[in-house]
């Protein structure tokens, strides 16, 4: 019966092929496992390419006082406590490790005068701390990666993108999916799958994520019955481009500030010392896109409604070497020569602190044989992520979840079977926007839905807001049910589209209804109708998880800190 | 409002042709927009490739006016006396409309070995004058504009002979990487055809990353591979080694 669809069997099945991704299948593989990889791009083109600023381990090249102990304890307070602990200080303790390992698989970083690998300044880190390549340190890694991963004998299956995952009871067994090229059908028989999907940044329209960021992971998981975490936790990156209009929300690396660089509003003034006078301009992202937008609330704005980043004075040949992708993407896009010119930037939707619960060690989630790494998951990084903190994750929990997945791979008994009823209904879903005559334009869905995420649960949030919010998507859920597509399946964006857009409305009521329950400012999360932290909250994640009654919210008690680690933040 | 008159080719494998579309111009907007907006409201199902849409990834690969670039970089008030065309790269298979079939780049780089260092411990100790040229090949984005415009590939199909300019840049990221040991000379002379390059520097002109694909690591690259077989004394050498 599945003669009609492409069949493969694997032990895992990785999906996603950023970093934490090819991180996980190189580790799955080295575990003996038959691995394949699936990415809905060309392979090396995730989003992961789009980091720029650094990784963050605690190697001490530069500053010799840095360790674990002061990144666990940055990482905590820059997730305001809500982390999983447990999680921050495997990540803590193994990063550096990771990245010397990257050097050992050829990835080139910039030097120090020694010979050691660069570490620069970051926000709200305390010590140089982020191993850097100039500006393009994803790429870096990714390339990196990828050139490790093809030599390793791993099957690559490009511009392939999943739906479905499949179960064998309560336990994994697949996924069903398309070819982009062709929209041929796939079916995937895997013992384990590793989910890293990255995050969810296409939601709103003011955005610096690339096109692949819409949540399908975290939606799949959700639908398969695996649990959610911190979902109202989305960090607004400070600084995005805001002008022209056409270049809105592309990011501006944190290096800028990393290097140097300081924010200033239109009366001149460095605002920041304001908002926090110790660690100023590289204050945590929730505090420092916080102020740019009270700035340009309270009228201090620039003409295009942000504010002045400017790193003139370091000079010429220092911007061009330290800052070489920000200097050519100003000056085509922006005719701005940052050399000269103060650039204009605000707030842009960046990276999604919640998504999958996974326990610490394994990456494993509720659901028996899914696993999770990187953006996809939650817990590391709380209510706020730090920069650079975001490749070291992938790299420290790729391994782990690759390395999980294959033991469990390798500890089945029986190979899990798939029920060919679901995938019968489950190809019949994927097609029905071609066969409905639906008069809903896919496009035109995603484009009202980005709108209400910006306009109802963006930087600043109230309760009424996120309530209308919730019932604008409910309203767009009811009419995705009426999206009709026009064309073959040949490689056919808008049917592509009209399969990730019921995706994207999933991430969002999951957003919203968390953000509604948590009544409090936290983090990325800031309610201007509860706007201060509440200790008791602080002690509780919000749950989001599938009911035959609709989506359900709940709390779970973070568990106590152990000692040593407590002790780590109460000394001084 | 101000409109744009965009000639986009409409097709796949069994033949297409050009279709206009008028699209309202926004500031600072570039070809990619004016695609995206062709999809939102004429066409679902105008087929491209992209990501990032800042220069990051090498996706948006098209060819403009002629010309192989990015359409994210391509910024519409370029060509104020219009028509734009936008055309897919010729030099790779046709899919459908701007989007071809890039999979032969994916095999050549299977085919280079990878990085292999000396010693397995580290950390490595490498000095910044001494990393950055590999640096400079580690800049690309595989957008494969190089291998478009290549000559030998686009007008010679010389796929079988050549591995093209990214290739090229990939195995001088390794060769000159200081801690790599392996030596990619006889790749070089044999499968990857490093001689067929006749050093017209098309690739370096539209390289979207400035890399000096022609002058830093093609010439380099042929001058390893010519001391290596053609220098006399080296090839005397060879000859009593083989006894």
């Amino acid at each position: 019966m599945l003669e009609r669809f492409e069949n493969y069997e694997y032990d895992v099945l990785i999906v996603g092929a950023g970093g934490a991704g090819l991180r996980a299948a190189i580790a799955a593989s080295a575990a003996g496992a038959r691995v394949a990889l699936v990415t809905k791009s060309l392979l090396g083109k995730a989003h992961t390419v789009m980091a720029e600023g650094g990784i963050a381990a605690a190697l001490g090249n530069v500053d010799p006082a840095d360790n674990w102990q002061v990144h666990f304890c940055d990482t905590m307070r820059g997730g305001q406590m809500i982390n999983d602990w447990r999680m921050v200080e495997l990540f803590a303790t193994e990063a550096p490790e990771r990245v010397y390992e990257l050097e050992r698989w050829g990835a080139l970083f910039d030097r120090t005068p020694e010979g050691k690998i660069m570490q620069r300044p970051f926000g709200a880190h305390t010590w140089r701390r982020l191993c850097h390549v100039g500006d393009r340190t994803g790429l870096e890694l990714i390339r990196t990666l990828q050139e490790r991963g093809v030599h390793q004998g791993l099957d690559v299956h490009m511009e392939v993108t999943l739906t479905r995952l499949l179960k064998d009871g309560e336990r994994i067994a697949g996924a069903f999916g398309y070819r982009r090229e062709n929209g041929r059908f796939i079916v995937f028989r895997a013992k384990a799958i590793v989910l890293a999907t990255g995050g969810w940044g296409r939601v709103y329209k003011v955005t610096s994520n690339s096109w692949e960021c819409t949540g399908d992971g975290v939606a799949m998981a959700y639908e398969a019955g695996a649990e959610l975490m911190d979902m109202e936790m989305v960090q607004f990156h400070p600084t995005g481009m805001v002008w022209p209009p056409g270049v809105r929300g592309i990011l501006v690396t944190e290096g800028v500030r990393g290097e140097g660089g300081i924010l200033l509003n239109s009366e001149g003034e460095r605002f920041m010392e304001r908002y926090d006078p110790v660690k100023k301009d590289l204050s945590s992202r929730d505090v420092v896109a916080r102020a740019i937008y009270r700035e340009v609330e309270e009228g201090r704005g620039t003409p295009h409604g942000g504010a002045y980043l400017d790193i003139t004075h370091r000079g010429p040949d220092f911007i061009k070497q330290k800052l070489p992708s920000m200097y050519d993407q100003f000056l085509s896009l922006a005719d701005v020569d940052i050399t000269r010119e103060k650039m204009e930037v605000g707030p842009t939707i960046h990276y999604a602190m919640g998504g999958v619960r996974v326990a610490p060690e394994t990456g494993a989630t509720s659901l028996p044989g899914l696993y999770g790494a990187g953006e996809v998951t939650a817990g590391l990084h709380g209510a706020n992520r730090l920069g650079g903190n975001s490749l070291s994750d992938l790299l420290v929990f790729g391994k782990r979840a690759g390395e999980a997945a294959a033991a469990y791979a390798n500890g089945l008994a029986t190979t899990p079977s798939l029920d060919e009823a679901e995938i019968e209904a489950e190809s019949q879903r994927v097609v029905q926007p071609f066969e409905s005559g639906g008069s809903e334009n896919p496009y035109l869905l995603h484009e009202a839905l980005q709108e209400t995420m910006q306009e109802k649960a963006g930087i600043a949030r109230t309760g009424e807001l996120l309530e209308q919010g919730l019932q604008e998507i409910l309203q767009l859920r009811e009419r995705a049910g009426r999206m009709g597509v026009s064309g073959s399946r040949l490689f056919n964006p808008g049917w592509h589209m009209s399969i990730d857009v019921p995706f994207m409305l999933t991430v969002c009521e999951g957003i919203v209804r968390a953000a509604i329950a948590r009544r409090e400012s936290r983090g990325g999360h800031w309610r201007l109708d509860c706007p201060t932290q509440d200790p008791e909250l602080g002690r509780l994640n919000y749950i989001v998880r599938k009911t035959p009654d609709g989506m359900e919210v709940t709390t779970a008690p973070i568990p106590p800190m152990r000692e040593d680690l407590a002790a780590l933040l109460t000394a001084k | 409002m101000a409109e744009v008159v965009l000639q986009v080719f409409r097709g796949d494998a069994s033949g297409g042709t050009e279709k206009a579309y008028h699209v309202p111009l926004v500031t600072g907007m570039v070809v990619l927009d004016a695609i995206h907006y062709i999809q939102a409201h004429y066409d679902g199902d105008l087929a491209c490739r992209w990501n990032c849409k800042a220069a990051r990834c090498g996706s948006c690969s098209a060819e403009i006016n002629g010309r192989p670039r990015l359409m994210c970089k391509a910024r519409l008030d370029e060509f104020p006396d219009g028509p734009i065309t936008v055309r897919p790269m010729k030099a790779f298979p046709l899919i459908k409309d701007l989007v071809t079939d890039v999979s032969w780049n994916y095999k050549v780089a299977q085919q280079i070995p990878a990085f292999t260092p000396a010693d397995g411990e580290g950390p490595f100790i490498m000095y910044q004058q001494d990393v950055e040229r590999a640096q400079e090949f580690r800049k690309c984005i595989e957008c494969f504009l190089c291998q478009n415009v290549c000559h030998v590939l686009r007008d010679h199909a010389g796929k079988d002979a050549y591995f093209g300019p990214r290739s090229m840049v990939r195995i001088a990221a390794y060769e000159m990487h200081p801690m790599d040991t392996r030596s990619r000379t006889a790749l070089l002379r044999g499968a990857a055809g490093v001689g067929y390059c006749n050093i017209t520097k098309c690739c370096e002109e539209l390289c979207p990353e400035h890399i000096h694909i022609t002058d830093n690591a093609i010439i380099p690259l042929k001058e390893r591979m010519a001391d290596e077989y053609f220098d006399p004394l080296r090839a005397v050498l060879r000859l009593f080694a083989k006894r």
